[in-house]
């Protein structure tokens, strides 16, 4: 055994061949896609409105049609889009991380089974007809279904990812059964229910969104500080612990962002799935595996994903709309077999 | 062979019970691990070596006694001040794709990090350092899964001494890897311990590799330790039947004189084979 190391046989420096890592100018470069993107949606529906008077009447409101609609429709259904997008793509990545699966979507937590079936409960029992109404009653059935996952999840030997799926994926199936019990026999609600559920952005007023807005803003804050324990998580649970960290504890609150983020965005119009599932890898793809790049790529994508197929939704069957639900659907589906068939699955 | 004279022991089990439902894995066992030396853990399957590994690095609580680690128990310190003393790498940790093998081994440094101090320069030195020590400085900008088994083992041990401990634990280093890469990746053991003065405390398989790589061999058996001695103390036909019901000859390695285990095959004596005729001489 001798002490002095064998010299390396001549090894030239390989280098891989460009390997793809998140940098400020790509964040800058969605960022910009995303302002076009926001310019695009403010600009294009059943009544097109030139860009230019899009950007004067947003700075000086004249009571002229394009400014009513600029201001009273558009302006909100965007607003609402970026804040949605931004927390579904956000909540996914924080999903996939944690799980270490690359197949989980937000909506395994249960949370969206929630939300609906708090929204049938407050249509049915209630005779909330008001958009604005339903996202209490969401969000109350969303933090209530998160709250149960919870209990149920971390029965034995406390919370972790794959108890929580499990719970998740049991309580939405419970909570779905009941509210089809309920949508079987009752029409009328059946008939407000739908406008709800399909997902969508339009019709909505600011309020709703000011409402959902803390929910969102803690969902946030917890992501951002969860990035770089993210990261250690992703080498195993043994090995993060040997470096430092409560695993579970991190676990815990990244799920419990993913619940925030997730509940407030379905409260604020309706289940929109797809996004928390295919941004991530999407993401991935341009920011490489450091989550403190996957995250703010995530939410940057996931913005842009939504504000785009919303305008897609406005564009493909004029003068009516689709729902953003509808459309992110029909996107979401083919492009995700596209990103499966071109890589091979990685693991995360 | 040791460089380092000093009894000291910084970590030690004292009585420790550990289980993970009602039947204790490891059962009421003391061991001090000696400072400066290579100590290895081995045993049959599901003999709790892995656990007591695993409890000795604050992975898992003792159900009664406790470890300590520089005379204090364990379980009272910070989870970080722990990892800031001592690492330990896992059997067959896991990656995700197209993690690079330098921003791995920075993963080492978090034990150091303050949220308002990010990275410093010294962090940056002491990547270079583990990357330059464990021959992987050229691999760096690799994604760690283009890398051969050997390869990426190295990978991780630069990552754990990037971490900057004295005490390092490794639950079998060379699992899945080829004989050439086992002796490379616990040469590298050998130098980490020579040459960085690291207290090594490894979980090996291979009696021979443990034999000839170790300073003390811990012997378990059902939770508990059957011998603990120098190799050629521990390792004799004897102690080989009643820990791992294996019938062997132990031999002087020819280069090094270390004990050398050759299982005896119960088929060949059976067999119309010469050389059977040979063993029973």
């Amino acid at each position: 055994m001798s002490a002095t190391p064998a010299p390396v046989a001549a090894a030239p420096a390989q280098r891989a061949p460009a390997v793809t890592r998140g940098s400020l100018v790509g964040l800058v470069v969605l960022g910009g896609l995303l302002v076009l993107a926001c310019l695009l949606s403010l600009a294009v529906g059943s009544r097109s409105i030139p860009l230019g008077t899009v950007l004067h009447v947003l700075l000086h409101p004249d009571g002229s049609d394009a400014s009513m609609i600029v201001h009273t429709l558009r302006v909100p259904r965007t607003a609402l889009g970026l804040a949605v997008g931004t927390a579904l793509g956000t909540a996914g990545a924080l999903m996939q991380g944690h799980t270490r699966n690359p197949l989980a979507d937000p909506g395994l937590l249960g949370v969206e089974a929630g939300a609906s079936f708090a929204v049938v409960v407050g249509i049915y029992a209630f005779g909330i007809t008001q958009l604005s109404g339903y996202a209490w009653f969401a969000l109350a059935g969303a933090g209530l279904a998160s709250a149960a996952v919870f209990a149920i999840g971390s029965s034995r030997g406390g919370p972790n990812p794959v108890s929580l799926v499990l719970a998740g994926t049991a309580v939405s199936a419970l909570l779905y059964s009941v509210a089809q019990a309920i949508l079987l026999r009752d029409v009328d609600t059946l008939d407000d229910y739908r406008f709800w559920a399909v997902g969508s952005v339009a019709g909505r007023d600011l309020d709703v969104l000011l409402e959902v807005l803390p929910f969102l803003l803690v969902g946030m804050l917890l992501a951002a500080v969860s990035a770089s324990t993210l990261n250690l998580l992703q080498l195993g649970d043994d090995v993060a612990a040997s470096l430092g960290l409560h695993p579970m504890r991190h676990k815990v609150v990244g799920i419990l962002a993913v619940m925030l983020l997730t509940g407030a965005a379905t409260a604020a119009c309706g289940p929109v799935g797809f996004v928390g599932l295919v941004v991530p890898h999407v993401a991935r793809f341009f920011s490489g595996v450091d989550y403190r790049w996957v995250l703010p790529y995530s939410a940057l994508i996931g913005a842009l994903l939504v504000i785009a197929t919303d305008i897609l939704g406005r564009v493909v069957v004029r003068p009516a709309e689709l729902q953003v639900g509808i459309v992110m659907a029909l996107v979401g589906g083919p492009v995700f077999i596209w990103l499966v068939r071109r890589s091979r699955m990685v693991r995360i | 062979m040791t460089t380092n004279p000093t009894q000291g022991t910084r970590l030690r089990a004292e009585s420790v019970t550990v289980g993970y439902g009602e039947e204790p894995i490891v059962r009421n066992l003391t061991l001090a691990i000696p400072d400066g030396r290579v100590t290895t853990i081995v045993g049959p399957n599901g003999c709790g070596k892995s656990t007591l590994l695993r409890t000795m690095a604050r992975l898992l609580t003792p159900t009664s006694g406790s470890v300590l680690l520089d005379g204090g128990p364990m379980h009272d310190l910070a989870t970080k001040e722990v990892a800031r003393r001592l690492a330990l790498l896992p059997q067959s940790p896991v990656a995700p794709d197209g993690l690079l093998v330098r921003d791995l081994v920075a993963r080492g440094r978090h034990p150091h990090q303050r949220w308002f101090s990010q990275w410093s320069r010294h962090d940056e030195e002491v990547v270079t350092a583990a990357l330059t020590m464990t021959d992987t400085a050229h691999l760096g900008e690799r994604p760690l899964e283009k890398l051969s088994g050997g390869q990426r083992q190295r990978a991780w041990i630069a990552m754990t001494l990037a971490q900057d401990t004295d005490l390092v634990l490794l639950d079998e280093p060379t699992t899945y890897l080829d004989l050439a890469h086992q002796i490379e990746v616990l040469d590298l053991v050998t130098r980490l311990n020579r040459e960085r003065q690291r207290t090594i405390v490894m979980v090996l398989h291979d009696l021979n590799l443990a034999a000839r790589y170790s300073d003390l061999i811990v012997a378990m058996k059902d939770g508990t330790i059957a011998a603990t001695g120098a190799p050629a103390e521990v390792f004799t036909p004897r102690l080989l039947d009643d820990t791992f019901g294996l019938s062997a000859d132990v031999v002087p390695d020819p280069r090094t004189g270390l004990p050398l285990v050759i299982p005896i095959s119960h088929r060949s004596s059976g067999l119309p084979d010469a050389r059977s005729h040979v063993s029973h001489s």
